[in-house]
């Protein structure tokens, strides 16, 4: 019992401290809210399909990139895939590097898009680890007995 | 020494004589130069002497004589010729001078008298002007008896005071023995003794008016003197042995409010007077004089004007107390009136609440009865309590809406609503009707008319639907046509609608709707009075169907709160009639959009947080957001499709799903997808609501939802409490478009 007390709050904590430091925001709350008896994987659900979706976008951008002459309009398009993805979960710190990435689209900037580029990518990677972490946590707990409060 | 014209010497014989005239001339001498010197004096001393050559010469007249007289002195014994010589010259210039003087004094001595004269005559003058003067200082005096007089006189208005003062002054200034005023009975035909001076108590002598001497004062407007012994001057036994004193009568108009116009002095003929009589002390020897005459005409007239003056205060004083009276009436009757008032809105507005209340329980547990399983009889019964409750509550409710727009105190709201489906409601409320009487209904809304419209939304719904209902409710056979569109100016100058003057305007519309029926019709000269309360066409080929006939009078009020008009025309018995209104209607714009409050509503009685089988279809191309939108209304309850692309949501979408949500964004083309749907559903009344989805917040993307056709625009995000808020307001308003 102690151990499913002390995994819970550990669990707690750590979401806190995700939304802390920015990297989700209140539209994750709302899709943890949508979770119920009908729909009980749906918060991973969606989080599984957006990991998806960003691999392939990251994917397309960087070929576009890589591209000797580059099609900004398709750039913006999936740039702007990834942000509606991204705000849809709640990924709060990609979706305003898609914001800029945007902008930079916009004003055909390749040095700044390569920039904008990178740093989503390395976003993605930390936001993604954390929420496997997170998702890996809840499992203990509900492995364990526990129930996950939302 | 020969011949020489000296006086010869005399013989001096007698000394005594020389010594004497020795002496005599050298006194006269003296005199005569000590005169000049005194002349030369006084004059010098009076500045006024007008003739000092005159004097001159008389001086030097005088010198000479003197120095002749002087040098005489020396001719009395032997003398030189020189002496002579100066004696001669001496006496040749004296005679000289004094001939001038002579001649000089011709012109003067009657210049002298003269003044003399001119002197007497001022003197008369003089002594004529002081007696002037003392006739003037009389006059002044009396004058300022009159004025002192008239400000007694007209320092009071008090009717009494004024004329007691007036005898008592005029007996004091002028000395009269006795002084009475006669004033004239209320028949007029008799003058009563009303007032006098020494007397306290007069008896009431009365004279009548009809006599000589009073005619005679009367018509003239001068004091008249009249003998003592008429009967108005014969006011107590005189004891006196001599002849009593002279009498004096002048007349004094009496004048009354209602003899003064605005602008004329009354006439002559309508004047009253009355006769004031002046006597002088018996046994003085006075005798009236003219200035006294005057006095007494002038007090005469001053008395008449403060007696009009007193009249007129009297007068002015009733009728204030008159108003006084009457507006204090008035206070009370208004005080009153607005018990009346309020009492009567206490009671409306009690009734309001008290009628409805129980009307509404009634309706609604005879709805839910009707649900339940009954028999045959039960479901008859039933049904007619339901349909007479839904009578009695719309005839509390036409009664309550017809009392507050008589009152004024109705106010239409204005509120954006959808014209398009207003209609369809109407449409739908009427079919079952219609259908059960085998009439038939065809409805023609213009094109061109919007979709959005500002106005009071249940008003228009319900004259459009009195107005329909009447239709079907008068046709038995036939068909009922309902159109609707867009009044153009040109229609408004209508023979049939003259007092009709809209003001058009960008922000305003005119909505025309006619309805025509092939029903009873009504009788041409009826048409007036159909729109009277309470007064119902008594055809006699209609049994009178239900109904207070109050229907029509509401929708003529409405329709003239909304500033418009309303009209109907009818060809006869059984030729069906057309009902048209005209209606003004706001535009809406951008700034005219209503905010949503985006709390959760509170279930009312339309919108409910169940949205159980709700069928609504999600078109994304973005999967994650589809995923979310769906998981959010699954959560909800709906029961939810999804597409991704606009072909499939073409392919997918159905009359069977209620809303649409697809979310505009550059990829899916929205707008397009928004017109196709449109199209798609164009002949059917209900097409589902489009919503956009977006997290564009740009105005135009607005606009654009706007422009296509779209029922609603949210905004991403949505968190659950925004979907359940938003499915509520679209599901009960049919439209919601979140501010930007």
């Amino acid at each position: 019992m102690d151990g499913i007390v002390q995994l819970e709050r550990q669990l707690v904590d750590y979401t806190a401290s995700l939304f802390h430091e920015g990297f989700l925001d209140d539209q994750f709350n709302q899709l943890q809210q949508l979770q119920d008896e009908s729909n009980p994987d749906f918060v991973v659900e969606v989080v599984t399909l957006f990991f998806e979706d960003a691999d392939r976008l990251l994917n397309e951008l960087t070929k576009a990139l890589g591209q000797p002459s580059i099609d900004f309009k398709r750039l913006d398009a999936h740039v702007h895939q990834l942000k509606g993805s991204s705000s849809s979960i709640g990924a709060q710190r990609i979706h305003r590097v898609c914001i800029s990435f945007r902008n930079t689209c916009e004003e055909q900037n390749v040095e700044g898009c390569l920039k904008n580029l990178q740093q989503v990518k390395h976003e993605y990677s930390l936001v993604k680890s954390k929420l496997e972490t997170l998702f890996r946590m809840e499992q203990q707990i509900l492995a364990a007995g526990g129930s996950v409060s939302r | 020494m020969e011949s020489c014209n000296c006086i010869d010497p005399q013989v001096p014989a007698d000394d005594l004589l020389m010594k004497y005239q020795y002496i005599s001339d050298f006194f006269i001498a003296l005199a005569y130069f000590s005169i000049p010197l005194e002349l030369i004096y006084f004059v010098k001393k009076s500045a006024v002497f007008p003739y000092r050559w005159v004097l001159v010469q008389f001086g030097a007249f005088i010198v000479l004589c003197g120095a002749t007289h002087l040098i005489n002195l020396w001719t009395f014994r032997i003398h030189s010729r020189t002496v002579a010589v100066v004696m001669t010259t001496a006496k040749v210039l004296t005679a000289v001078v004094s001939c001038a003087t002579a001649l000089m004094l011709v012109h003067i001595i009657p210049d002298l008298l003269s003044v003399k004269t001119r002197e007497l005559f001022l003197k008369n003058k003089a002594a004529e002007l002081d007696r002037e003067m003392g006739l003037i200082r009389t006059q002044e005096e009396t004058g300022r008896h009159v004025r002192m007089l008239t400000h007694e006189i007209r320092s009071t208005l008090d009717r009494h005071t004024i004329l007691k003062t007036t005898l008592v002054e005029l007996g004091r200034t002028l000395a009269l023995e006795e002084c009475a005023l006669w004033m004239p009975t209320r028949t007029g035909l008799e003058l009563q003794l009303s007032y006098t001076l020494r007397q306290q108590n007069p008896v009431g002598y009365t004279v009548p008016i009809h006599l000589p001497v009073i005619n005679q004062v009367f018509s003239s407007n001068r004091a008249v003197k009249i003998s003592p012994n008429c009967p108005v001057a014969r006011l107590r036994p005189y004891a006196g042995k001599y002849m009593p004193g002279a009498v004096v009568a002048v007349r004094v108009p009496l004048l009354h409010l209602s003899n003064f116009q605005i602008y004329d002095w009354p006439e002559v003929s309508t004047r009253s007077y009355a006769l004031m009589v002046l006597m002088l002390p018996s046994d003085s020897a006075r005798q009236w004089h003219v200035h006294e005459l005057e006095l007494v005409e002038v007090v005469a007239d001053q008395v008449a004007v403060a007696l009009s003056h007193a009249a007129i205060l009297e007068e002015s004083m009733r009728a204030r107390d008159q108003l006084m009276e009457q507006n204090v009436a008035l206070d009370l009757a208004r005080r009153e009136a607005e018990t009346a008032i309020r009492a009567r809105n206490d009671f409306l507005a009690v009734m309001n609440h008290e009628m409805r209340t129980p009307m509404h329980a009634v309706i609604a547990l005879s709805s839910l009865l009707q649900e339940t399983d009954l028999t045959a009889e039960q479901r008859l019964m039933v049904e007619t309590i339901l349909k007479s409750s839904n009578l009695l509550a719309t005839l509390i409710n036409d009664v309550l809406d017809l009392s507050r727009l008589e009152d004024g105190s109705l106010q239409l709201e204005a509120t954006t609503f959808n014209l398009h489906s207003l209609f369809r409601e109407v449409l739908n409320l009427i079919k079952p009707v219609a259908s059960v009487k085998k009439l038939s209904l065809t409805s023609h809304i213009a094109s061109d008319l919007p979709m959005y419209a500002i106005g009071d939304e249940k008003r228009l719904m319900q004259t459009i639907l009195n107005v329909v209902g009447n239709a079907v409710k008068f046709s038995k056979e036939g068909c009922i046509s309902i159109s609707a569109f867009v009044a153009k100016p040109e229609s408004f100058r209508d023979a049939r609608i003259p007092d009709f003057l809209p003001v058009l305007s960008d922000n305003h519309f005119y909505l025309r709707v006619q309805v025509k029926d092939s029903g009873s019709g009504i009788n041409p000269q009826d048409i007036p009075k159909i729109f009277t309360k309470f007064a119902q066409n008594q055809s006699l080929t209609t049994r009178n169907p239900a109904g207070s006939g109050l229907g029509l009078a509401i929708c003529r009020r409405f329709v003239n709160l909304m500033e418009g008009h309303i009209w109907v025309e009818s060809e006869g018995i059984g030729k069906g009639c057309t009902v048209t209104f005209i209606v003004k209607l706001g535009i809406p714009d951008r700034s005219n959009e209503f905010k949503l409050p985006f709390v959760p509503k509170v279930p009312g009685n339309h919108g409910s947080t169940n949205f159980a089988g709700l069928k609504v279809l999600v078109t994304d191309d973005n999967g994650v957001s589809r995923t979310v939108t769906k998981g959010l209304l699954m959560h909800l309850g709906c029961d939810v499709t999804t597409a991704s692309s606009s072909e499939e949501c073409l392919r997918v979408v159905s009359l069977e799903h209620e809303v649409v949500f697809m979310d505009v964004c550059a990829g899916l083309d929205g707008y397009e997808l928004a017109i196709r749907i449109h199209e798609k559903f164009t002949k059917h009344q209900d097409r589902p609501l489009i919503v956009a989805l977006t997290g564009n917040t740009k105005k135009v993307t607005k606009e654009n939802c706007m422009r296509v056709g779209m029922d609603g625009l949210i905004l991403k995000p949505v968190s659950v409490d925004k979907m359940r808020g938003v499915l509520s307001e679209l599901l009960e308003r049919r439209v919601l478009f979140e501010t930007v």
